[in-house]
């Protein structure tokens, strides 16, 4: 994956595409190409291959694809757990399981990811125990995982602030001569705030290794696309500030990881930040608290459905005879393994200490700080004796 | 001991740190060639190179966001804010993620930077350039907001700022700037958290920060021809604020009058008035008052002096600390309707 923009165009087997001049216009090389990157059919079956986006190898294929049942399965498990009380409020990334794992898949255990609130999927996908990524939205603290050991930035729900902290890792770390790259997840609804073109900007002026993965799921909450963006697609963002980009078909595994495994690439390579959009489709409504009829069909909704990613992954790998009908029923048994230590574990009251609030707000609690917690340790001690 | 100004006093600051700590990395608009517009940055690139202090693209999100994922990396970043006002779009990076990324990991990240902040008036500044912004950060878990007004402390305090293992705001009076004063490099006055006694008093303890800090000692002297004897305190850290200091000042004189540039509502000095309220009642002979700026927009500069405290305006609130032990008539008649 070494190939520049300019090599990958040339080699484009695209007929519509007129070929790359010996010296080139640079827009017409960090533009993506003008449909999006697709290396399977809606129903599994295989478009033929191309140079600029090599098929990822068959291991990884069927990694990605036990990650994205595994996933889904805790998705649904997450959303029941609302349903339970468990969890006061949870996004669901159902039908974007081929970009919520993709992301994770294509990066070293070393690099950084910064998700967004709906990717709790891509978090478990990337080893991160579910309790500890439910933990926010169960509601005892706020990030339940360890940022520094997961190399995972806790979710953000501030739109697109993300972006530039992870500009600023990805060169702090290539400043101390480390290969580490960023990859940041945000959606549609995110490329509209000031911090996404600050942070592309950022990343592109200092050649900071990172990858903005945009997940346009059509639907910032309720808004759809068009009130986002008059761009032809989200990817020629990139373009403005000298940042090569591609779009992708979001619901095709295969070729969200092709395009992840050349972005990291170009990224770690040093030659600076690289967008790719995919085009993908939220198939639930934005938390378990919205009501989507009010501004989308169910007509619309099922539509997606045909192009359900992890349909189109096993359909693809079965017509290849790399999987079967005992390695798909060994992952479903790993899927519903998993949801069901999760619902065991997610039953248990979480123990929260109030006077827990006064020791992480700064290194040393200020005095006042230390008076507030000497207030909160008498109340307590207070409403001990009430009881007993 | 040297003559130097508070500018110059900061520069030396940044550049000892970044001699003892490479980490430290400088950045902002226009603080690399240039210096910083107000020349605190001057010669740090040529004398540390472009990875150590560089110009940014003119985005002050991006600026402290970035800061933000530098300090992630292990780096320690000093930005700059060309101008108070112009922090402003820099404020969601500040309050959502700069103060509170510790506390979200319990404590598992940390963001260790400084935010230098030129603000205040007193300039003859043009729009946007001269607010008294402390209290926003103030108001704000999880940050330390600093203001010098001495020589020696702009040097100890951005040392102190760049070695805290939180963020702190550092706001510097550019009044200030270019007052000198003698100095003896490299200087280290009292740590964050200790509020310092400027003048020793008897009769009324004056409190304030950063630019309001020569004004009250300026009153202090005309008061001295008025037959009062008057006490200040210089702040210095607002966050984390001395109790103590302030209290044991106050317990003594009986009479407090707290000074600030900002406007006056929800200001610093209304929460420093409520605490040494809360604290002294029974030793106050008169309520604590405030004398701050008036509670408009930051004026244009030939209304400036208007707004500001001045000496006048500390004198007067000093004589209305009920020496003769009547009432306050400006309050006699409010709410008196009723």
């Amino acid at each position: 994956m070494t190939s520049t923009p300019q090599a990958v165009r040339r080699a484009s087997p695209r007929k519509r595409r007129p070929a790359t001049p010996a010296a080139p216009d640079p827009s017409a090389v960090l533009l993506p190409q003008a449909e999006p990157v697709r290396l399977l059919n809606p129903d599994g079956s295989p478009l033929p291959a191309r140079a600029d986006y090599p098929e990822p190898p068959v291991a990884a294929l069927r990694e990605m694809y036990r990650r994205m049942v595994v996933g889904r399965r805790f998705d649904a498990q997450a959303t029941a757990l609302t349903k339970q009380g468990r969890l006061a409020v949870y996004p669901s990334s159902r039908g974007q399981e081929a970009c919520q794992v993709g992301g994770v898949l294509a990066l070293r255990d070393d690099d950084w990811v910064f998700p967004t609130y709906r990717e709790s999927m891509a978090l478990t996908a990337r080893g991160i125990d579910p309790v500890e990524v439910l933990t926010l939205l169960r509601g005892d603290w706020h990030c339940g995982y360890d940022p520094a050991v997961r190399r995972t930035a806790p979710q953000c729900t501030p739109l697109a602030t993300q972006c530039v902290h992870a500009a600023g890792l990805a060169y702090g770390e290539s400043y101390q001569g480390r290969d580490t790259v960023a990859l940041v997840y945000i959606g549609d609804g995110a490329t509209s705030e000031g911090d996404f073109h600050e942070g592309v900007n950022f990343a592109a002026v200092f050649k900071a290794p990172v990858v903005y993965f945009v997940q346009n799921n059509r639907y910032a909450i309720s808004v759809p696309l068009s009130r986002q963006t008059a761009a032809p697609s989200l990817a020629y963002k990139g373009v403005g500030y000298g940042v090569p980009s591609e779009q992708v078909d979001g619901n095709d595994p295969v070729a969200v990881l092709a395009v992840l495994h050349r972005a990291v690439a170009h990224a770690r390579a040093g030659k600076g930040p690289f967008l790719v959009e995919a085009h993908t489709y939220r198939m639930e409504p934005h938390t378990n608290a919205d009501d989507q009829t009010r501004y989308r069909d169910a007509d619309e909704v099922e539509a997606w459905r045909d192009r359900d990613p992890i349909a189109r992954l096993e359909s693809y790998l079965r017509a290849r005879d790399v999987l079967d009908d005992a390695a798909v029923a060994e992952v479903a048994e790993q899927a519903e393994a998993y949801a069901a230590r999760l619902r065991e574990r997610m039953n248990a009251q979480p123990t929260v200490d109030p006077l827990s609030l006064f020791e992480h707000v700064y290194a040393q609690p200020t005095p006042q700080l230390v008076e507030q917690r000497e207030q909160v340790r008498a109340e307590l001690a207070a409403a001990r004796e009430g009881d007993a | 001991m040297a003559t130097m100004t508070m500018a110059k006093a900061l520069n030396a600051a940044l550049a000892d740190a970044m001699l003892d700590d490479e980490r430290v990395v400088v950045f902002g608009e226009d603080v690399g060639q240039l210096g910083g517009v107000f020349r605190i940055t001057d010669g740090l690139q040529a004398r540390f190179g472009d990875k150590r202090c560089f110009d940014t693209p003119l985005a002050e999100a991006g600026i402290v966001g970035f800061a933000v994922g530098l300090a992630m990396s292990g780096l320690r970043p000093v930005v700059e804010m060309q101008f108070d006002a112009f922090a402003y779009p820099a404020f969601e990076q500040i309050a959502s993620h700069v103060a509170k990324l510790r506390n979200r990991t319990r404590g598992a990240l940390s963001v260790p930077m400084v935010i230098r902040v030129p603000y205040a008036g007193g300039i003859g500044g043009v729009e946007h350039h001269c607010d008294s912004s402390e209290a926003y950060y103030a108001h704000t878990p999880g940050l330390k907001v600093v203001t010098p007004a001495t020589v020696a402390d702009a040097y100890s305090l951005l040392r102190e700022a760049i070695d805290d293992p939180d963020p702190v705001v550092f706001m510097e009076p550019k009044k200030l700037y270019f007052a000198s004063a003698e100095a003896d490099l490299p200087a280290r006055t009292e740590p964050f958290g200790r509020a310092v006694v400027r003048r020793p008093g008897r009769d009324a303890t004056r409190v304030a920060s950063g630019p309001a800090v020569p004004l009250i000692l300026e009153a202090a002297e005309a008061a001295r021809e008025e037959g009062w004897d008057l006490e200040v305190i210089d702040v210095r850290t607002i966050v984390p604020f001395d109790d103590v200091t302030v209290t044991d000042s106050v317990r003594r004189t009986g009479r407090c009058v707290v000074v600030q540039e900002a406007q006056g509502f929800a200001g610093v000095g209304a929460e420093i008035a409520a605490r040494v309220q809360e604290r002294c009642f029974h030793a106050l002979h008169a309520p604590v008052l405030r004398v701050a700026g008036l509670d408009i927009p930051y004026p244009a500069p030939m209304l400036e002096h208007t707004h500001l405290p001045s000496v006048d305006r500390v004198l007067d609130a000093v004589a209305r600390l009920q020496w003769d032990d009547q009432p306050d008539p400006r309050w006699l008649t409010e709410g008196s309707a009723a």
